[in-house]
């Protein structure tokens, strides 16, 4: 089993080309790399909406002026 | 040097190392400023002090046997090779100034930072409670003797490991990482927690960085230093007929360590692309922690590092996302389980990860070429699966625990408790306001003599 389109380097290097694994699949890592960009981007989003959200429930005029003192 | 063209290339290849060296600097400065950043403030002198003394100590062993060992046993224990080993001693022409050798100095310098680097990830995970002589014993072992026989049998074209197992680590998930984080652990498993760490009941207490912004600037100095770890984990450039293995044809091309073809188009994309994939990860699953985000973010680059010579942007990508997905979780598993207080997270992020980068590496990269050589066996997921029990285990876990043993029984491992407590630069401290107190006084009193 090989995971690369070669399995020796016996070769001139001026007639080889692509030597990451998987070649061929290019387009399905492309989907998957597109997923997890989307999938951690939306899910950030969701923690800062949570946070904010948690962070206005506990605000009060007290905890704001010491805030303002802290600078 | 032949012709011209030899000359070029040579100087080039020595220039390329140099540029490495100043580059990796960087990673100890980060290492510096983020342990400071992490310690409290009644610690920070020994803390940093710890760290910086394992400059010297390294420097001088690695010069004086560690830089031999490299070349010497790469079938260690097998056999010792005394001839490949020979220019490469203290008393060797080749390690002085020399005219006809001017690569072994740029490379013997490249291959100190590393060790520079093995030592100083551990001295993160132990700070505030051992004592300098004690860690800086330990910092010549891991950076002058452990991590360079790892070096030798799986990170030197000609090592065992590369020969039998076909092990395969371009950028030293395994030799650098898992090793120095093994090392960290059996260290902290005999040293025990600091101080007020865990709860009565068990529970792990958070102590927070003092300096969270000094913290993040290390981390920042740290990814700029790892740069040209991986630059310099290259040769530059290189002829066929040098290589004297299987390449055929009249094209140069750069290599890794094994003298295997890559580019260093390759290797600057698949460093950025780990260190997103990990920064995403660390960033969700840590629920935004700046520490955890760039712990994670190495993390990614960590477990990617093995194979980063070979791997699609993508595959390194998701490979990094992985690491920093699993570091995070087994640092805090292993804290709580085990009652393990690594102050920095230096074996989740060096050690976890460096482990299961490597053993990655033998699934993605199943079947490709080790070597150029012939004979050489092909990268395969039990062949890493060993060398990473090999890095991580044998060579790490194993020594730092049992000469942590030794240095516990003898009682030179651990500072006094009531020492703990107060801060190791309580008596610095005092002695500094006292200072700056006598010169206040005397200040004041020439200025009263002068307006009379």
């Amino acid at each position: 089993m090989a995971t690369t389109s070669y399995t020796s380097w016996a070769a001139d290097l001026a007639d080889v080309g692509v030597v990451y694994p998987f070649a061929g699949s290019e387009v399905v890592m492309v989907i998957l790399g597109v997923v997890f960009w989307i999938t951690c981007q939306v899910l950030m989003s969701k923690m800062e909406d949570e946070e904010l959200e948690a962070e206005e429930k506990a605000a009060s005029s007290s905890s704001s002026g010491s805030n303002i003192d802290r600078y | 040097m032949g012709s011209n063209i030899d000359a070029l290339t040579t100087v080039f290849t020595e220039f390329y190392y140099w540029v490495t060296v100043v580059f990796m600097f960087l990673i100890h400065v980060g290492f510096c400023v983020y342990e400071v950043g992490v310690a409290r403030r009644r610690n920070h002198m020994h803390t940093l002090m710890k760290n910086t003394m394992l400059i010297p100590v390294v420097t001088v062993t690695f010069f004086f046997f560690g830089w031999w060992i490299y070349w010497a046993f790469p079938n260690f224990p097998m056999a010792i090779d005394f001839a490949a080993g020979a220019p490469y001693t203290p008393w060797a022409e080749n390690m002085g100034t020399n005219l006809g050798d001017r690569i072994t100095g740029v490379f013997w310098a490249a291959f100190l930072l590393f060790s520079w680097t093995a030592a100083s990830i551990v001295s993160g995970a132990c700070i505030e409670r051992i004592k300098t002589k004690a860690f800086l014993i330990h910092a010549v072992l891991i950076g002058s003797v452990f991590w360079i026989i790892d070096a030798s049998w799986g990170w030197h074209w000609g090592g065992w490991m590369v020969k039998y197992l076909g092990y395969h680590d371009a950028y030293a998930s395994g030799v650098i990482h898992a090793i120095a984080g093994g090392y960290a652990l059996g260290i902290l498993m005999v040293l025990g927690p600091r101080l007020g760490k865990f709860a009565k009941d068990g529970t792990p207490r958070d102590i927070p960085p003092h300096n969270p912004w000094l913290v993040t600037i290390g981390f920042f100095l740290i990814y700029t230093g790892f740069w040209g770890f991986y630059a310099a984990c290259n040769v530059p450039i290189i002829s066929p007929e040098v290589i004297d293995g299987q390449l055929t044809g009249v094209t140069w091309t750069a290599t890794n360590i094994y003298l295997a073809p890559t580019t260093l188009g390759a290797i600057t994309m698949n460093f950025l692309m780990s260190l997103s994939g990990g920064l995403m990860v660390a960033y969700l699953v840590s629920k935004g922690d700046a520490f955890w985000t760039y712990s994670g973010g190495l993390a990614g680059i960590i477990t990617a590092s093995a194979g980063n010579d070979l791997y699609h942007p993508i595959q390194a990508m998701l490979i990094g996302g992985f690491g920093a997905y699993a570091a995070f979780k087994l640092h805090n598993y292993v804290e709580k389980r085990f009652k393990i207080d690594d102050a920095v997270g230096a074996v989740a992020v060096h050690g976890y990860a460096g482990f299961i980068g490597v053993v990655i590496c033998g699934f993605m990269l199943w079947g490709a070429p080790s070597s150029p050589y012939e004979g050489y066996a092909a990268i395969s997921p039990w062949g890493q699966l060993i060398g990473a029990i090999i890095m991580f285990g044998l060579l790490g876990f194993l020594p730092g625990y049992l000469v942590s043993k030794l240095m516990q029984a003898k009682g030179m491992l651990r500072i006094p408790a009531s020492v703990e407590i107060r801060g190791l630069d309580a008596m610095t401290n005092e002695a500094y306001e006292s200072a700056v107190a006598d010169i206040q006084a005397a200040e004041k009193r020439r200025l009263n003599e002068q307006s009379k």
